[in-house]
C-alpha cells in the first residue's frame, strides 16, 4: 500500500477516535491520535499479518501468530487507535467501534483478551508491563525457529516504570534482535510535561547504555517518516541488538485545540468539539465513519 | 428506622482531598505524595498552599512506597496517593518490607477503588486489595463510605501511629454522613437499629444498605446496618453483638467475596458464634467497563441483592 492510502486511512482512524471517545465521553483521545500514523503504517503496511480470513470475512486471528509479526501495545490507554486500527484492518466490523467502554462490550476501556477481542495477545493498562510481554514473545519466536518480528509501543511518561528497566535490561541480555520497540515522545502525561513531571532526561542515550540499537523518528505525524524509520528499523533486526525507536509526537496530532499541551490526555470532547474536529478531519477516499 | 437524607451527591476522594487540605493547615509534619495523578487524588488545594510538601513521583508506584518509608525516618506523615490498583498489588512487596515490617508511619491512601471507577475497565478495577491489605500483619484497612466519612477518616488517619490502606473512589455518591464528624479508626457505626438481620457494609455499600433496609422495613422486616468502614482491626465486638441479636448476616463491599469484609466477619462467626452469612460481593471474576450503576447492578451489588440476599438469610435462620 502506497503512502497515500496509508494518510487517508489514518483520516479515517482520527475520525474513529474522536468519535469512540465522544460516544462514551471517557477515554483517551491525545495518545491515540498522536500515535494514529505509527498504527496505520505498522497494520497496513509494514507488519507481516495473517491474511486469511473466517468464515465470517474477518481476519482469522490466532494468538500464537506464528508465522506473522506481533505488535504489543504496552500503554494501554490508548486503546481508541488500536481498536479502529484492528477494526480498519478488518479483524471486526468496525460497527463494533461504536460499543467502546460501554458495558458487555469486546472494545474495554484498556484492551484485554478477556473477552477475546481478535488482534489482542495481551491485557494492558496498568502501565510499565508490556516490554516484558513483548521480550517473552520474541524469545517463543526465537525457539519457535520463527523468524517474525515483535513490536512493543511505549509512552514517554511510561518510561518512569521501574520494570520498564528491568526488562531494558534484559532485551540486549538475551540478545533479543527480532524486537522492534517504539516511544511515544509526546513529552507529555497527565500531570503535565514529562519535563516537569519526572524528568526522563536522555532517553537515547539510557537505552544505549543499556545496550539497545536506539534510532529517531523526527516526526511521528509525517507519514514518510513513520515509514522510512519502521523500514530502517527492520533492517537493524537480526544483529544482535533489540532496536528502540524513540518517535516524536505530537499529543492531539490532527485536532489542533487538542495539540500542544497535555489537557485532552483523558478527556473526551463535547458535541461541539466533536464537531470541530470532524471538520478538521476531512476524508478523501472511499471510506467512511462506521 | 433510623431516616438517612442527602441534599448532594460527592466523590469520597473529594473527602480525602478535603482532608488533605486541613491536615496542609494543621500539620507541618503531613507531606503529600502522588504517581502522575494529582487531578484524580483531589490534592490539588493541598499541593497550592503546600507545594514544599508536596513530591510528584511520577509514574513509578514502587519508588513511592520507598520514598514515603524514608520520609518517617525524618518525622513526617506522608500520604502516597494513587489508584487502588497502583497502590496495593503493583507495590504489594515494597509496602510489605520497607512499610508494614519496618513499621513505618505511611499513609497508602488510593482512589477509584472497585467497579464503580467505570469506563476504565477491569485493568484498573481493583476488587482484591481488602484482602491483600487485611492480610499483612501490621496494617489499618479503612474504607469510608461518603465524603464526609472519608474527610475524617484522612485527618483520623493522621493521628494514628502506623502504616494505614486508605481506600476510596471516583464515583459522586450521596453525602450523608454528618460533617466534622468523629471517626474512630476500628469502631464500627451503627447505621440502624433492627432485630431481624444484620446487615455489615463498608464503603459505597452503605447507601446501597440503608437503601435495602428501607424496602426490607416496607415487608415488615428489620434490619440492623453496620457500618464497618474499618476492616482491619475489626469490630469483631459490635459484629458478635449484632449477630447474637439478629441471628444471621449479610455482608456488602465493592470487593471480591474472596478474602475481603465478608471473610472477615466469617472468620469472627466462626471462631465465636456461628450464624448464616450471605455475600454481597463480586463473585470470583474481574470487572469491566460499564457505568457505575450499570456495574453495581451486573455485579449483584445494588440494594435489591442485598434485600434478595437478607430474605434468603433470613429462610436459613435455625
Ligand atoms: C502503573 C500505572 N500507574 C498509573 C497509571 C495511570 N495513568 C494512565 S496513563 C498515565 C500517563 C501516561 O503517560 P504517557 O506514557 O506519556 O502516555 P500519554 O499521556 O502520552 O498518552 C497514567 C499515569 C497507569 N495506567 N498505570
Ligand atoms: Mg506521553
Amino acid at each position: 500500500m502506497q503512502n497515500q492510502e496509508l494518510r487517508a486511512i489514518a483520516v479515517q482512524v482520527r475520525r474513529d477516535i474522536v468519535r469512540m471517545v465522544h460516544a462514551c465521553q471517557s477515554g483517551h483521545p491525545g495518545g491515540s491520535l498522536g500515535c494514529t500514523d505509527l498504527f496505520v503504517a505498522l497494520y497496513f503496511q509494514q507488519m507481516k499479518i495473517n491474511n486469511r480470513k473466517g468464515k465470517d470475512t474477518y481476519l482469522s486471528f490466532n494468538m500464537d501468530g506464528k508465522g506473522e509479526d506481533l505488535f504489543f501495545l504496552s500503554n494501554g490507554h490508548i486503546s481508541p487507535v488500536f481498536y479502529s486500527t484492528l477494526a480498519r484492518r478488518g479483524y471486526f466490523d468496525v460497527k463494533e467501534l461504536s460499543t467502546f467502554r460501554k458495558i458487555d462490550s469486546r472494545l474495554q476501556g484498556h484492551p484485554t483478551t478477556h473477552e477475546h477481542l481478535p488482534g489482542i495477545r495481551v491485557a494492558s493498562g496498568s502501565l510499565g508491563q508490556g516490554l516484558s510481554v513483548a521480550i517473552g514473545a520474541a524469545l517463543a519466536k526465537r525457539l519457535n525457529g520463527d523468524k517474525n518480528l515483535v513490536y512493543c509501543l511505549m509512552g514517554d511518561g511510561e518510561q518512569q516504570e521501574g520494570q520498564v528497566w528491568e526488562a531494558a535490561q534484559a532485551a540486549p541480555h538475551h540478545k533479543t534482535d527480532n524486537l522492534i520497540a517504539i516511544i511515544d515522545l509526546n513529552g507529555q502525561q497527565i500531570d503535565g510535561p514529562t519535563e516537569k513531571v519526572m524528568n526522563n532526561r536522555d532517553l537515547k542515550a539510557k537505552y544505549k547504555a543499556f545496550g539497545w540499537n536506539v534510532m529517531e523518528i523526527k516526526d511521528g505525524n509525517d507519514m514518510d517518516q513513520v515509514v522510512a524509520g519502521l523500514r530502517k528499523a527492520k533492517r537493524l533486526t537480526g544483529k544482535g541488538q533489540p532496536i528502540m525507536i524513540l518517535m516524536k509526537t505530537e499529543m492531539g496530532a490532527g485536532v489542533d485545540y487538542m495539540m500542544g499541551s497535555h489537557k485532552w490526555h483523558g478527556v473526551a470532547p463535547n458535541d461541539e468539539q466533536l464537531q470541530t474536529a470532524l471538520n478538521q478531519l476531512v476524508t478523501t477516499g472511499t471510506i467512511g465513519d462506521y | 428506622m433510623t431516616k438517612y437524607t442527602f441534599t448532594e451527591k460527592k466523590d469520597t476522594r473529594s473527602g480525602f482531598g478535603a482532608g488533605m487540605t486541613e491536615l496542609g493547615r494543621t500539620n507541618p509534619n503531613v507531606v503529600t505524595l502522588c504517581a502522575d495523578l494529582v487531578g484524580s487524588l483531589k490534592i490539588d488545594t493541598f499541593i497550592k498552599e503546600n507545594p514544599e510538601r508536596f513530591i510528584q513521583c511520577g509514574i513509578a508506584e514502587a519508588n513511592m512506597i520507598g520514598v514515603a518509608a524514608g520520609l518517617t525516618i525524618g518525622g513526617k506523615i506522608p500520604f502516597a496517593t494513587t489508584f487502588a490498583n497502583f497502590g496495593s498489588g503493583r507495590v504489594y512487596d515494597q509496602i510489605r518490607q520497607s512499610v508494614a515490617y519496618s513499621d513505618k508511619n505511611v499513609k497508602i491512601a488510593v482512589s477509584h477503588a472497585g467497579l464503580t471507577l467505570g469506563e476504565d475497565g477491569a485493568t484498573h478495577q481493583i476488587l482484591e486489595d481488602l484482602a491483600m491489605m487485611r492480610a499483612m500483619p501490621n496494617m489499618t484497612v479503612i474504607n469510608p463510605c461518603d465524603f464526609n466519612q472519608t474527610k475524617a477518616a484522612t485527618i483520623a488517619a493522621a493521628n494514628w501511629k502506623g502504616p494505614i490502606y486508605l481506600r476510596f473512589g471516583r464515583p459522586v455518591v450521596p453525602v450523608f454522613t454528618a460533617p466534622d464528624q468523629k471517626f474512630e479508626i476500628g469502631k464500627a457505626w451503627m447505621v440502624n437499629e433492627g432485630k431481624d438481620v444484620t446487615i455489615v457494609a463498608t464503603g459505597h455499600l452503605v447507601w446501597e444498605a440503608i437503601q435495602a433496609a428501607e424496602i426490607l422495613e416496607a415487608q415488615g422486616i428489620s434490619a440492623e446496618i453496620l457500618n464497618i468502614h474499618t476492616i482491619k482491626p475489626l469490630d469483631e465486638k459490635a459484629i458478635l453483638k449484632s449477630v447474637r441479636k439478629t441471628r444471621c448476616v449479610v455482608s456488602c463491599e465493592e470487593h471480591q467475596a474472596n478474602g475481603g469484609l465478608g471473610d472477615a466477619v466469617a472468620q469472627t462467626l466462626a471462631k465465636n458464634f456461628l450464624a448464616p452469612q450471605e455475600y454481597i460481593a463480586v463473585e470470583n471474576s474481574f470487572g469491566e467497563s460499564g457505568t457505575p450503576a450499570q456495574l453495581m447492578e451486573k455485579y449483584g451489588l445494588s440494594a435489591k441483592n442485598i434485600v434478595e440476599k437478607s430474605l434468603k438469610v433470613i429462610q436459613r435462620k435455625q
